[in-house]
């Protein structure tokens, strides 16, 4: 059984089809990701997974139990954090009860442990944890947004578009710490634009192409694959 | 001794604006709405309140106990049969939907009180009046108990947005719904809580100014609703200590133009003083503006 199985999955906006019946899953331990140009539905995909979005029809399992009809609000407590696209850290609240909001399904013992190993991956926003959201720089947002869906101690944690309009050498920075939670036993399903640094840390890949998956497979190969290299890897 | 004595009757008048505008702001600032039947929150907490005393026999304390727990009931019972249903649609359905509201709790309280007045009780004549300067300077009771009552609603507030999980919640339900969802926080609790604190405090507003205006008819909550409205505008809609300076300098604006200027254009200055905050700073005193970073 994968840890996360998509069937069939149908969403619509409206009378818009972003979503037309895309199947995958994610095995437990993997990274995936999930590459595509803008307006493919990879936000949509994980909108949906997380309850945001209600699917028309379609499976989704999550270790086994359906997420379909499951409000967005109950999603978390069952082992799922998103990181939404453009960070959507809670500007005017402090660094420290940003962190706090993302524990708000637990209790305060066991948040506080977490706290101090997201303080270790993040040092930075140890430093501003008195600071208002609002006034970190982008990366720190960007980081402050993932240290915020670890404070659930998720098992998998997904990751939509973390890199995007970053400066590389913060995306480097960025990837380097999606790596090391992925080897601290986090599953990662993460969704990018940067298809480059994607495929290169990631097992297995899929493309979506308007709302279809056009490609699957092990990531190395995806990334040797001349489609993918003409349409997402600039050459 | 008379710039004084208006300045205590405005600050006190302005305390009571002030908890009015608390509960427009706070549901803005969740809800995204303008809950224009708060101003009759108000009046049914007057009711309620003098029917315990008058017709129940209660005591004083009691009765407001009442009022605070029937006009919280209300505003939860009003969120989930108007509000909720429309929390997808357009802001103007929403708006006309609570004029609707305003207008049924207005006629409702006519059906079942009647048109004719009804003289409030002053519930804290007991207390006595502060007199100064041998006489010259008296502070009514109910100044004090209103300015006190505002402080420790402030503080309450303060305390409960910022150090409890709720609160903290609420704040981030105003911000974005959506990673609120994503952090397990329910928001159409949350809304719900918000209307709760909002209602029950409009309740507050409702005795504590009726004692000090003691005619209580079905459109006593209208005038001071918008007033308080105004305040909320006038301090930074969303923000609850610009609830609180915006409600002062109203009611303090209102009763100096009562004395110095007259009655008759004290509410078209009140108003005026909105424009021209509006046009210098068209947040509010203490709105601020979103800015976002890429
Ligand atoms: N809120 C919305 N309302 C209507 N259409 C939307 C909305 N969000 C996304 N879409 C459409 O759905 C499709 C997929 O969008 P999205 O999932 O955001 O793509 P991606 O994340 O891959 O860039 C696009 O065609 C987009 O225009
Ligand atoms: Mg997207």
């Amino acid at each position: 059984m994968s840890m996360l199985e998509v069937s069939d999955l149908n969403v619509y906006y409206g009378s818009i089809h972003a979503l037309k019946g895309i199947s995958f899953n994610v095995e437990q331990g993997e990274i995936v990701t999930l590459i595509g140009a803008n307006g493919a539905g990879k936000s949509t995909t994980l909108n949906t997974i997380s309850g945001l979005l209600k699917p028309s029809s379609g499976k989704i399992r999550f270790e086994g139990e359906s997420l379909v009809g499951v409000p967005a609000h109950k999603t978390v407590g069952k082992g799922i954090a998103l990181c939404p696209e453009g960070r959507r850290v809670f500007l005017q609240m402090s660094v420290e009860e940003n962190l706090d909001m993302g524990a708000y399904t637990r209790p305060d013992d066991e948040a506080a442990e977490t706290k101090e190993l997201v303080f270790k991956s993040f040092p930075r926003l140890l430093e501003r944890r008195r600071q208002s959201a609002g006034t970190l720089s982008g990366g720190e947002q960007q980081m402050l947004a993932m240290g915020r869906a670890l404070m659930s101690k998720p098992r998998l944690l997904m990751l939509d578009e973390p890199s995007m309009g970053l400066a590389p050498i913060l995306v480097e920075e960025i990837f380097s710490i999606i790596e090391q939670l992925h080897d601290e036993g986090t599953t990662i399903l993460l969704v990018e634009q940067n298809a480059q640094m994607a495929l290169q840390i990631a097992n297995r890949a899929y493309v979506l192409e308007t709302g279809n998956i056009s490609m699957e497979g092990p990531a190395e190969e995806l990334a040797h694959d001349p489609r993918v290299q003409k349409a997402y890897l600039g050459g | 001794m008379g710039f004084v004595s208006n300045l205590v009757n405005g600050i006190s008048l302005g305390a009571v604006y002030a908890i009015i505008a608390l509960g427009y702001t706070m549901v803005y600032g969740i809800a995204k709405m303008l809950n224009f039947a708060h101003g009759d929150i108000i009046m049914v907490g007057g009711y309620l309140c003098f029917c315990s005393i008058s017709y129940l026999g209660l005591n004083p304390f009691v009765s407001v106990l009442v009022s605070i727990v029937g006009c919280t009931v209300l505003g939860i019972v009003i969120e989930r049969l108007a509000y909720k249903p429309l929390r997808e649609a357009p802001s103007l359905d929403v708006l006309i939907t609570a004029i609707g509201v305003s207008y049924l709790l207005q006629n409702t309280a006519l059906l079942i009180w009647g048109s004719n007045p009804k003289s409030f009780p002053n519930l804290f004549k007991s207390l006595g009046n502060i007199r100064l300067f041998d006489g010259q300077l008296v502070i009514s009771s109910t100044a004090i108990v209103t300015i006190a009552t505002n402080i420790v609603i402030m503080l309450a507030l303060t305390w409960f947005t910022s150090k409890t999980r709720m609160g903290k919640a609420m704040r981030a339900c105003s911000e974005d719904k959506g990673a609120a969802q994503l952090m397990g926080i329910n928001v159409n609790s949350t809304i719900s809580l918000t209307f709760a604190i909002g209602s029950g405090l409009a309740a507050v507003a409702g005795v504590l100014l009726c004692s000090a205006y003691p005619t209580l008819m079905p459109t006593t909550g209208s005038m001071p609703g918008i007033k308080a409205f105004v305040a909320a505008v006038l301090g930074g809609i969303g923000s609850i200590p610009g609830a609180m300076v915006g409600g002062i300098l109203l009611g303090v604006a209102e009763i100096f133009a009562k004395a110095y200027i007259g009655t008759q254009f004290s509410d078209a200055i009140v108003f005026a003083l909105l424009i021209v905050v509006l046009l210098i700073k068209p947040t509010g005193i203490l709105g601020k503006p979103i800015s976002e970073k890429v």
